[in-house]
């Protein structure tokens, strides 16, 4: 009997909380109160969420005035867990000497973990705001250099967020 | 081959009488839905139409062309035929109430309503209701799945031992008026003020048990979601399930219409007086039928609201609770009320002499 609590009187219930209605009475109050409170609902396709510079979304290329800054090292391929990113690397005679030829992201494979954007030594992978993806077709998932190109002008954000941690 | 008036005038009061209950119904799924945001802080629909006025024909045009399955292993004849007495039933109801006082034109007496001066009234309300079970209990068992068939069993029981307690306090409000016929029991109160002075207890006993009846929460087992699946619609699909869905809504209407003409006062506007003497028209005119149909709809609206806000404010009871509350609660407290209207009828008829 030692882990039954005692019976205290004012624990029990009263006659009137017994008889049930009065309390009924006070719940239905209490939701009669709240509907008549602010809406929390977000009107979705009219009224869009913008996230803050953390937020990891679709990973882009940074894109600046003479081409991208991917030197095609396949740190980011490598790292993946999920597989997701395939790199071709080119030469060039730019100074950087090197260009992805092809940089492919299946975003049916990625799980925004953000690794890529992690290893990256050159700032040339992060992770955008984009987070409405959707697609018609497997084929559709994946995204080659065409639709992973953004200019660095749209990226100042994350770019800032990621430089406070580096 | 001439069809004869009075029937020709019935079928067109049926018309009516169907498509507006349907309509009725399917509004009240958008406002059950819409109350039930906005107690938890939602929106609720309000993509289709204005407001989302027209969510729930968008529903029943999604329920049209979904497929219609039917279980290898049920029996199909009986599987087709429990939602057709649910809504068959549920239907039949609204021959009897009255939404209106009739509208007398050369002594004539012209109403909505196809038999609100049905002697038997109440009688036969009750009688509809308690065959509605049916629907409901060969609804689970034609399914020949086990969760249906729990669930038509819940509701069969519940419905058995809930009528009896709603048939007593119907009992009291027979025993105030003195008649049976729904008509005659809205003039007097329209006279002597509404029943639910004189039987408040009696009120709260068949607004609890029309919950139970209609198997509304606090006592919608037979549909009990984390134990029973669907319940008893878990095996139907397409329009069948609709049927069954504007069944339960079309019985929470014919409650609460009978709920506002039996203790509610019915049409009747303002208790103690002569509505139409108060407003300055006269009685039977087209204006006070109007008047009555805009009072009576709206005690019963009002009344349905009262049976939504309820759903989405308690929890369900347990299957053990429902029972105990119905036949060691509900039961004595109603055959205590009609013992004490009787008694008190009595003296008064006797001390009157």
């Amino acid at each position: 009997m030692a882990n039954i609590k005692e019976n205290i009187e004012s624990q029990r219930l009263n006659f009137w909380e017994r008889i049930y209605l009065p309390e009924i009475a006070k719940g239905l109050g209490l939701t009669l109160k709240q509907m008549f409170k602010p809406k929390f609902t977000r009107q979705y396709p009219e009224e869009r969420w913008i996230p803050e510079g953390s937020y990891r979304g679709r990973p882009v290329l940074v894109q600046e005035e003479d081409g991208e800054r991917c030197v095609a090292c396949g740190l980011c391929s490598r790292v993946c867990p999920a597989l997701a990113i395939e790199v071709r690397a080119g030469e060039t005679t730019a100074e950087k000497e090197r260009y992805p030829e092809k940089f492919e992201i299946n975003m049916l494979r990625c799980i925004y973990c953000g690794f890529c954007e992690e290893v990256c030594p050159e700032e040339a992978i992060v992770m955008s705001k984009d987070y409405e993806l959707v697609f018609g077709s497997q084929e559709e998932g994946i995204l080659g250099k065409d639709k992973l190109l953004v200019p660095v002008a749209q990226l100042q954000e994350r770019l800032e967020f990621l430089r406070q941690w580096r | 081959m001439a069809i004869p008036t009075n029937l020709l005038i019935a079928l067109i009061q049926a018309g009516i009488l169907v498509n507006l209950m349907l309509v009725a119904a399917a509004y009240m799924v958008l406002a059950e839905r819409k109350i039930a945001a906005w107690i938890q802080n939602r929106v609720g629909p309000n993509r289709v139409g204005p407001w989302g006025l027209f969510q729930s024909f968008a529903d029943v045009f999604k329920l049209y062309l979904k497929e219609d399955v039917v279980p290898a292993a049920a029996d199909y004849r009986f599987h087709a035929l429990a939602p057709v007495i649910s809504i068959g039933v549920a239907i039949t109801v609204y021959a009897i109430i009255p939404f209106s006082p009739a509208y007398v034109h050369d002594g004539v007496a012209y109403s909505l309503a196809m038999a609100p001066n049905m002697d038997i009234g109440i009688l036969a309300v009750l009688a509809m209701t308690s065959v509605g079970v049916y629907g409901v209990a060969l609804a689970g068992w034609s399914s020949n799945n086990k969760y249906s068939l729990l669930g038509g069993l819940r509701s069969a029981a519940q419905m058995i031992s809930y009528e009896l307690s709603m048939g007593l306090a119907i009992i009291g409000v027979v025993l105030v008026s003195g008649t049976l016929n729904i008509v005659e029991m809205i003039d007097k109160q329209a006279a002597y003020g509404w029943n639910v002075l004189y039987q408040p207890i009696g009120f709260i006993l068949f607004l609890i048990t029309a919950l139970a009846e209609t198997n509304r929460a606090p006592f919608d087992l037979p549909e009990a979601e984390p134990e029973l699946v669907g319940g008893y619609h878990t095996e139907y699909s397409g329009m069948k399930f609709g049927l069954l869905y504007l069944a339960e809504y079309a019985n929470m209407l014919a409650s609460s219409a009978i709920m506002a003409a039996m203790y509610l006062g019915g049409w009747d506007a303002i208790p103690f007086l002569d509505d139409a003497t108060v407003l300055g028209l006269e009685a039977g005119s087209i204006p006070m039928v109007l008047i009555g149909h805009v009072v009576f709809l709206s005690k019963a609206f009002l009344l349905v609201f009262v049976f939504i806000w309820v759903r989405w404010s308690l929890p369900r009871f347990r299957y053990d609770q429902l029972m105990n509350l119905g036949w060691k609660i509900l039961l004595p407290i109603s055959l205590v009320n009609v013992v004490v209207t009787g008694l008190v009828i009595f003296f008064q008829q006797y001390f009157s002499k």
